[in-house]
C-alpha cells in the first residue's frame, strides 16, 4: 500500500517551497503589512524595557516627578502600539493567508480531476485527502507565520545585539557570538527532522487510507465479519504514525531544549560581567538593567526559533507531497494543436490498437483492428478478462492507446480536444457511480445545459420511471449523502445519464447486467431505437444484448478473433458458442462437459476443498 | 444522527453548494442551542478525561518537571535582583565579588536545570500526547466498525475520514503545546502573583485591578470561538466528503466531463471552510491583542505608580526592578493562556464531533449476553418479522410480517421484481439490520443474541457490488478465512472457476488489485468475491445479485461449482438470472414483502402462478 516514498532531502524541500511562491504573489502587499506590523510590534515591545531604564536612570535616580509622567505616557503608548499592531497584523493574516491556501487546494483539486484514471487506479484516496487538508494548514501556518516570524526575529537579534553593542561592546560581542551554536545546531537538526517529518506525513496518510477503505468496503467488512482484520491493519498503521512522531518529538525535545538553555546561559554571563563592569564603573547601573531586559528579550527569538524551523520543515516536506501530484503530467491530456471535434457521423475505427496498463508488462489488447459505421451497434463479447473493459474504456480516452489508433470519422482521437470527444462519445460503466447530488444532476452529469424534454427521453429509454417516485423526484438527493439506490436502479440512471441528449457515440459495458427479466426487455426495447442512429460499442455477456447489435466482434486474450452477425459466429465460431451458448441449462449439459473439460479437473479439487470442511 | 443522545437541534438544510437538491440531510448544525452546547462540551470534556486517565501518574510527573522548570526559572529575575542590588555594593565596597560569584553559579545551575526538565517535558508529555492520540483514533475506528449499516450510509466515507484524520489532528495539537503552558501559566501567574503581593502590596493591587476585564474578555471569546469552530470541523467534513466521493469516481467525472461543476461545488465548499476559519482567526485577532493591550497598560500603570513610589522612596529602585521583570513574565503567560484556549476551543470542537460518534449506539447492537453457536447447521427461521428502512415510517415498511422456515442444506431462490424485498431479506438474515418486530433466527438461536464472530461464521452474504481492498488477490480471497494457507486460497479459487483469470494476471495470486480492486472487472471483481465467501465456507450462503456482471461461462462454472457447494450448506439465492434457479430446490416468488409462490422449481414452471410467467420471459430473453 505504501505510495513511492522518496527519501526526502533537505534542499529538495525548500525548492518546493520555494515554488509555492507564485501562490504567494498576490498577497506580498499584505505579507509586507504583516511583516511591518510584526516587526513594530516587537520593536514596541523592546522599547519598553528601554522606557524602564529611562525610568530608573532618570527621575528615579533624580528623585524628581516631573519627567515621570512623559515617560509613563510613553510606555503606555507603546503597549497600545503593540496590541493595536498585533491586530492589525492578524486580521490581514485571516484575509490573505486563508486565501492563498484556498487558491492552492482549488488548484490542487483541479489538477487531480486532470490526472488521468491510470493515476487514480494506484493513488489512495488517503494520501489525497491528507495533502488537500492538514498538508496544506502545515504550509499555510509556515508562510503566514513562521516564516514572518522568522524574518522578524532574526531582524530583532540583529538590532538587539546592535543595540547591545552600542551599550557596552565587550558584552554585545558575547551576545553575537551566540548566533554561532545556534547555527550549528539548527542545520544539524534539519537534517535529522526532514525525514521524521516526511515519514510521519506519509504515514499519516496512510492511516486515512485504511479509514476510508473500512468506511467505504463496510458492507463487505460486516458481511464477512472482518473488523478484526481491518481493525488490525488500521492499528498497525496507527501505531506506525505513533512510532513515528514519537521519532519526530524526541528530536524536536533535544533540540528545543537546548534553544531554551543559550539565553538562560547568554543572561548569566551578561550579569556577571555586567555586574563587574558596573562595578569597575564601565556601565551606569541604569545602563546594566537596560542590557539584561533586553538579553531577556533575546530568550523568545531564540526559543521561537526552534519552533519555526520545525514547522518551516514540515512546510517544506508538505510542498513536497504537493508538488508530487502537481508535477504529475495528466498523461492523457489535450495535445498541442488539438482541435475541436465538432458534428461527427460518428464512423469510430480501432486501427491495430494495443494496449497495457500502466506499469504492467503484459498487453490487455493486441493489434485490434474494427470499425464500426455510423449508425451501427457492434457488440464485444469476451470472456471475462479477455480486455472488453479496457477496449471500451480507450473510446473517451479514459486510457490512450499505447500501440495504434483510434480514429473517430478518420480524425485520430487524440487530436481533437478531450471536452469534445466526451461530449460526442458517452459511456454507461458496468459499476455506476453516482454522486451525492440530485437525481437530476447525476443525469446531467457534465451536460448542465440538458433540457427537461431531454431528461424525461433519457429516464423514458432506460426505464427509470422509478425516479419519479422518490420523495422529491429528480430534485432527491441520491448518492453516498443521499438515498440508497438498489443495484438495478443505479444501472438504469447510468443508462440514462449515457444516452441523454442523444450522443453520437455510445460505449455500453453490459448495461443491463442487474436488471430483472421485464425490466430488461423494456430497456432493450427502447435502446434499439436509440441504436438505431447512433454508432454503439456494447459489451455484452447475455445472448439478449447481444441481439441489440448488428455485428459482434468476439475478443480472446486481447484479440479480436471473429466479427459477423450472432448467427453467422454461433454457427461457426465454436469459441464464440461456448461463451454465449444460450443452452447453459441442465439439458445442455452433456455439451458443456465437452466443451470445457478442463474444468471437471478444477471441479475435482474443488470437491476435496469442500469435503475439507 | 439516528440514535446518538443528542441535544435538539434545528438541523437545518445544508446550504452552499448544495442548496439544489433535497433528500438525506447531513448532520447537526452548528448553532446548538444553549442547554445543547453545555451538554456538548461536558461530553467533549468527558472523552478528554478518559482518555488522560490512563496517564494520570505520567501527567503529574511532566507537571512536577513543569513545575521545577517553572521555579527555577523563577528564580532569575530574583538572582538578577540580588546581584545588582547586593552583588554591585558589595563590589563597591572593596568586600569582594562573593555574592556575584555564588548569584552566577546559581543562574547557570538554573539554566541547565531548566534545559533538563525541559526536555524531559517535551519527551514525557510527547509520549503521553501520542499515546492519548493512538487511544483516540483506535476508539473512534472500532466504534465506527461497530456501527451499523444505517449509520454508515448516512454518515457517509468523507466523514468518517475527516472525522479520524482532520478532527484528531486538532486535538494533536492541542496537546503537542498544552501541557506545559497550561500548568506554566497558571503557575507562574499565581507564583507571581504571590511574588508580587510580597515585593510591594499596592503595587500588586494596581496589577489585580486588570482581572475582571480578563475575565470578560475569556467570556466573550469562549463564546464565540466554540460557534466558529463547530463550523470549521463541519465544514472540513463537507469538503472531505466532496474531494473523496468525487475522486472516487473519477471515471465518470471524466468521461461525463463533471470536471468543471465538481470543480465549482468543491470551490464553493471550500469557500465555507475558508469563511469558518477567517472568522475564527479574526475572532484571536481581537482576543489575543486585547490580552496583550491589557497586560501593557498594567505595566504603563505600575512604571507611572511604582516610579512615583520610589522617587518618593517607598521603595528601593531594585524592588521596581524586580516588579517589572516580574510583571512581564506575569502577563506573558497570559498571552499563552489566550492562545491555548485557542487551541482548546478548536480542539474542544473536534471532540465534540468525535464524541458524538462514539456516542452513537449501533441500531443492530452486540448482545449482552451473547448465546452460542458452535457448530451451526444452517436452519433458518423468519418469524413474524416486520421491517422498514425508516423505522415509524408506515409507508415504508417493506416486509409486512414475513414468515418463513429454511430447513438446513435446503437451497432456496429468491425472485421477484425490484423492490419486492428480496435484498431486505437477506440483509435480515446477515444482521444488517435488526427487524421491528418479529425475529430471526439461525438453529433456533435469534440472530440478535450471537456474536459476530458467531454470526459470521454461520452466515455469509455476497453481494452484487463487489468491493476489493488495495492489495494482492490472495489477500482478498484470504478475507473470507483470515488463517486461510495458500493451497486454501489456491483451492477456493480453483472451485468457483477463478483461477483461470487469476493465472493470467501478471504476478497471479500476488497480483496487487489496485484501488478498490480498479485492475480487475467487474466479473473478475465477482469471482475474487465468490471464492472469499466459499473460503469463508459459512452454514447458511446468501448470493444477492452475485453473479449479475459474470459472463456465460463464468456464471455456468459458478453454478456447477455451486452445486455441489451448496450440498452440504443452507443458501438462499437471490436472481434475476433465472439459471440459478435450476439449482435451487425451493423457488420463493416475492411481491410486496411478501411470499406469493413457494415450491420446488420444476412444480411452479409446470404451474401457472407468477413464476411460470417469469421462466417464460427468461426464457424468450435467452432467444
Amino acid at each position: 500500500m505504501s505510495v513511492e516514498q522518496p527519501t526526502p532531502k533537505s534542499g529538495q524541500g525548500f525548492r518546493s517551497l520555494w515554488r509555492l511562491r507564485t501562490y504567494l504573489k498576490p498577497y506580498v502587499g499584505q505579507m509586507l503589512v504583516m511583516g511591518v506590523a510584526a516587526l513594530v510590534t516587537v520593536l514596541a515591545e523592546l522599547a519598553v524595557p528601554l522606557v524602564s531604564a529611562a525610568v530608573i536612570d532618570g527621575p528615579v535616580a533624580r528623585g524628581e516627578t516631573a519627567g515621570l509622567w512623559a515617560l509613563g505616557a510613553l510606555a503606555i503608548a507603546l503597549g497600545i502600539g503593540e496590541a493595536a499592531f498585533g491586530f492589525v497584523r492578524r486580521w490581514v493574516q485571516s484575509f490573505c493567508m486563508l486565501d492563498m491556501e484556498t487558491n492552492i487546494r482549488n488548484d490542487l483539486y483541479a489538477h487531480l480531476q486532470r490526472l488521468p484514471v491510470a493515476y487514480h487506479d494506484r493513488a489512495q484516496t488517503g494520501q489525497l485527502v491528507t495533502r488537500a487538508t492538514s498538508d496544506l494548514t502545515t504550509i499555510r501556518r509556515f508562510l503566514g507565520f513562521g516564516i514572518i516570524f522568522l524574518i522578524v526575529n532574526v531582524t530583532l537579534f540583529v538590532v538587539v545585539t546592535v543595540l547591545l553593542l552600542r551599550l557596552y561592546w565587550p558584552l554585545g560581542l558575547v551576545v553575537a557570538l551566540s548566533a554561532v551554536p545556534v547555527i550549528v545546531l539548527t542545520v544539524r537538526f534539519e537534517r535529522e527532522y526532514i525525514v521524521a517529518s516526511r515519514q510521519c506525513q506519509d504515514l499519516e496518510g496512510d492511516v486515512a487510507t485504511v479509514v476510508e477503505e473500512s468506511a467505504v468496503g463496510i458492507r463487505i467488512i460486516k458481511a464477512l465479519g472482518r473488523r478484526r482484520q481491518i481493525g488490525g491493519r488500521f492499528l498497525r498503521e496507527a501505531g506506525r504514525l505513533r512510532r513515528a512522531s514519537l521519532g519526530k518529538v524526541r528530536i524536536l525535545a533535544k533540540f528545543w531544549s537546548i534553544l531554551d538553555i543559550v539565553p538562560q546561559v547568554l543572561l548569566g554571563i551578561v550579569l556577571l560581567f555586567g555586574a563587574l563592569a558596573v562595578a569597575a564603573g564601565d556601565l551606569s547601573l541604569g545602563s546594566l538593567v537596560a542590557f539584561v531586559a533586553l538579553v531577556v528579550m533575546l530568550a523568545w527569538p531564540i526559543e521561537a526559533l526552534g519552533w519555526i524551523l520545525a514547522i518551516g520543515q514540515e512546510s517544506a516536506t508538505a510542498a513536497d507531497r504537493l508538488y508530487d501530484v502537481f508535477d504529475t503530467e495528466p498523461a492523457v491530456q489535450d495535445l498541442p494543436g488539438s482541435v475541436d471535434l465538432g458534428d461527427v457521423q460518428g464512423r469510430l475505427r480501432f486501427e491495430a490498437v494495443s494496449f497495457r496498463f500502466p506499469g504492467s508488462v503484459e498487453d490487455v489488447l493486441r493489434d485490434v483492428d474494427l470499425t464500426i459505421e455510423p449508425g451501427e451497434t457492434v457488440a464485444l463479447v469476451g470472456a471475462t478478462g479477455s480486455g472488453k473493459t479496457a477496449l471500451t474504456a480507450l473510446v473517451p480516452r479514459l486510457y490512450d492507446v499505447t500501440a495504434g489508433r483510434i480514429t473517430l470519422d478518420g480524425t485520430d482521437i487524440r487530436d481533437v480536444t478531450l471536452s469534445s470527444l466526451r461530449r460526442v462519445v458517452a459511456t454507461a460503466f458496468e459499476d455506476p457511480t453516482l454522486f451525492s447530488a440530485s437525481v437530476r444532476e447525476n443525469l446531467a452529469l457534465g451536460r448542465i445545459d440538458a433540457t427537461d424534454a431531454e431528461i424525461a427521453e433519457a429516464i423514458d429509454i432506460s426505464q427509470a420511471g422509478f425516479v419519479h417516485e422518490l420523495p422529491w423526484g429528480l430534485a432527491t438527493r441520491i448518492g453516498e449523502q443521499g438515498l440508497s439506490l438498489s443495484g438495478g436502479q443505479r444501472q438504469r440512471l447510468a443508462l440514462a445519464r449515457a444516452v441523454l441528449g442523444r450522443p453520437r457515440v455510445l460505449v455500453l459495458d453490459d448495461p443491463l447486467s442487474a436488471l430483472d427479466v421485464y425490466t430488461e426487455g423494456l430497456v432493450e426495447e427502447a435502446l434499439r431505437r436509440v441504436l438505431a442512429t447512433t454508432t454503439a460499442l456494447v459489451v455484452a455477456h447475455r445472448p439478449s444484448t447481444v441481439l441489440l447489435a448488428d455485428r459482434v466482434a468476439l475478443l480472446e486474450n486481447g484479440r479480436i478473433i471473429a466479427v459477423g452477425t450472432h448467427t453467422e459466429l454461433l454457427d461457426g465460431v465454436p469459441a464464440y458458442r461456448q461463451i454465449l451458448s444460450a443452452d447453459a441449462l441442465p439439458d445442455a449439459e452433456a455439451a458443456d462437459n465437452a466443451a470445457d473439460a478442463d474444468l471437471d479437473e478444477d471441479l475435482d479439487s474443488e470437491v476435496q476443498v469442500g469435503a475439507s470442511r | 444522527m439516528t440514535t446518538a443522545v443528542m441535544p435538539p437541534d434545528p438541523s437545518p438544510e445544508p446550504k452552499a453548494a448544495e442548496s439544489e437538491w433535497r433528500g438525506v440531510a447531513s448532520e447537526d448544525a452548528a448553532e446548538i442551542s444553549v442547554a445543547g452546547g453545555v451538554f456538548l462540551r461536558e461530553r467533549s470534556r468527558r472523552l478528554l478525561g478518559s482518555l488522560a486517565r490512563p496517564h494520570k501518574k505520567a501527567l503529574w510527573t511532566v507537571a512536577g518537571a513543569v513545575l521545577l522548570q517553572n521555579a527555577a526559572g523563577m528564580a532569575g529575575p530574583y538572582l538578577i535582583s540580588v546581584g545588582i542590588d547586593d552583588g554591585i555594593p558589595q563590589i563597591l565596597a572593596g568586600d569582594g565579588s562573593s555574592t556575584l560569584i555564588i548569584v552566577f553559579a546559581l543562574f547557570m545551575l538554573s539554566a541547565v536545570a531548566q534545559g533538563l526538565l525541559r526536555w524531559f517535558f517535551f519527551t514525557r508529555s510527547g509520549y503521553v500526547g501520542q499515546a492519548m492520540l493512538f487511544q483516540l483514533r483506535r476508539r473512534v475506528f472500532n466504534h465506527l466498525q461497530e456501527l451499523s449499516l444505517s449509520f454508515h450510509e448516512k454518515y457517509t466515507s468523507g466523514r468518517v475520514i475527516s472525522r479520524l484524520t482532520s478532527d484528531v489532528e486538532t486535538i494533536g495539537e492541542l496537546l503537542d503545546e498544552s501541557l506545559d503552558e497550561l500548568v506554566m501559566a497558571v503557575l507562574s501567574i499565581v507564583s507571581i502573583g504571590v511574588i508580587l503581593l510580597v515585593l510591594d502590596a499596592p503595587l500588586a493591587l494596581v496589577v489585580l485591578l486588570s482581572f475582571p476585564l480578563l475575565l470578560v474578555m475569556f467570556r466573550w471569546f469562549g463564546k464565540n470561538s466554540t460557534l466558529s469552530y463547530r463550523r470549521t470541523r463541519e465544514t472540513v467534513a463537507l469538503l472531505i466528503v466532496q474531494f473523496a466521493e468525487s475522486l472516487g469516481g473519477i471515471r465518470a467525472v471524466q468521461a461525463f466531463r463533471r470536471e468543471p461543476r465538481n470543480q465549482e461545488i468543491f470551490e464553493e465548499v471550500a469557500e465555507d471552510y475558508k469563511a469558518a476559519n477567517r472568522r475564527a482567526w479574526q475572532l484571536i485577532a481581537v482576543f489575543e491583542p486585547g490580552i496583550m493591550l491589557l497586560g501593557n497598560l498594567t505595566i504603563g500603570a505600575v512604571l507611572l505608580y511604582g516610579g512615583y513610589r520610589t522617587i518618593i522612596g517607598e521603595i528601593e529602585v531594585g524592588v521596581l526592578v524586580a516588579f517589572l521583570l516580574y510583571l512581564r513574565r506575569f502577563f506573558a503567560p497570559m498571552e499563552d493562556l489566550s492562545v491555548l484556549y485557542n487551541s482548546f476551543q478548536s480542539a474542544t470542537a473536534a471532540l465534540e464531533k468525535l464524541s458524538g460518534v462514539l456516542e452513537e449506539t449501533a441500531t443492530v447492537p452486540a448482545p449482552a449476553q451473547p448465546r452460542r453457536l458452535d457448530s451451526p447447521q444452517g436452519t433458518v427461521h423468519f418469524d413474524a418479522v416486520r421491517f422498514g428502512y425508516r423505522s415509524g415510517a408506515e409507508d415504508a415498511v417493506v416486509l409486512p410480517r414475513l414468515d418463513l422456515t429454511i430447513p438446513a442444506g435446503q437451497t432456496v431462490a429468491l425472485v421477484g421484481a425490484t423492490g419486492a424485498g428480496k435484498s431486505t431479506l437477506a440483509r435480515l438474515l446477515a444482521r444488517f439490520y435488526d427487524p421491528h418486530e418479529g425475529s430471526v433466527t439461525v438453529d433456533g438461536v435469534d440472530v440478535r443474541d450471537l456474536t459476530d464472530a458467531d454470526l459470521r461464521r454461520a452466515v455469509v452474504m455476497v453481494t452484487q457490488e463487489s468491493f476489493l481492498f488495495s492489495g494482492t488477490v490472495a489477500e482478498n480471497i484470504a478475507l473470507g478465512k483470515p488463517d486461510a494457507t495458500r493451497a486454501e486460497i489456491e483451492d477456493a479459487a480453483r472451485a468457483i472457476g477463478a483461477h483461470g483469470f487469476i493465472s493470467a494476471l501478471p504476478e497471479e495470486f500476488d497480483t496487487d488489485v489496485r484501488k478498490r480492486g480498479g485492475r480487475l472487472s467487474a466479473g473478475q471483481r465477482q469471482l475474487v468475491s465468490f471464492a472469499r465467501a466459499f473460503l469463508a465456507d459459512p452454514a447458511v450462503l446468501i448470493l444477492d445479485e452475485a453473479t449479475s456482471s459474470l459472463d456465460v461461462p463464468s456464471e455456468r462454472l459458478v453454478q456447477r461449482a455451486l452445486r455441489t457447494i451448496l450440498t452440504d450448506r443452507t443458501a438462499l439465492i437471490i436472481a434475476h438470472r433465472l439459471s440459478t434457479v435450476e439449482i435451487a430446490d425451493r423457488v420463493l416468488v416475492m411481491s410486496d414483502g411478501q411470499i406469493v409462490e413457494d415450491g420446488a422449481p420444476a412444480d411452479l414452471i409446470g404451474g401457472s402462478g407468477a413464476f411460470a410467467d417469469l421462466h417464460q420471459a427468461w426464457l424468450h430473453s435467452l432467444v
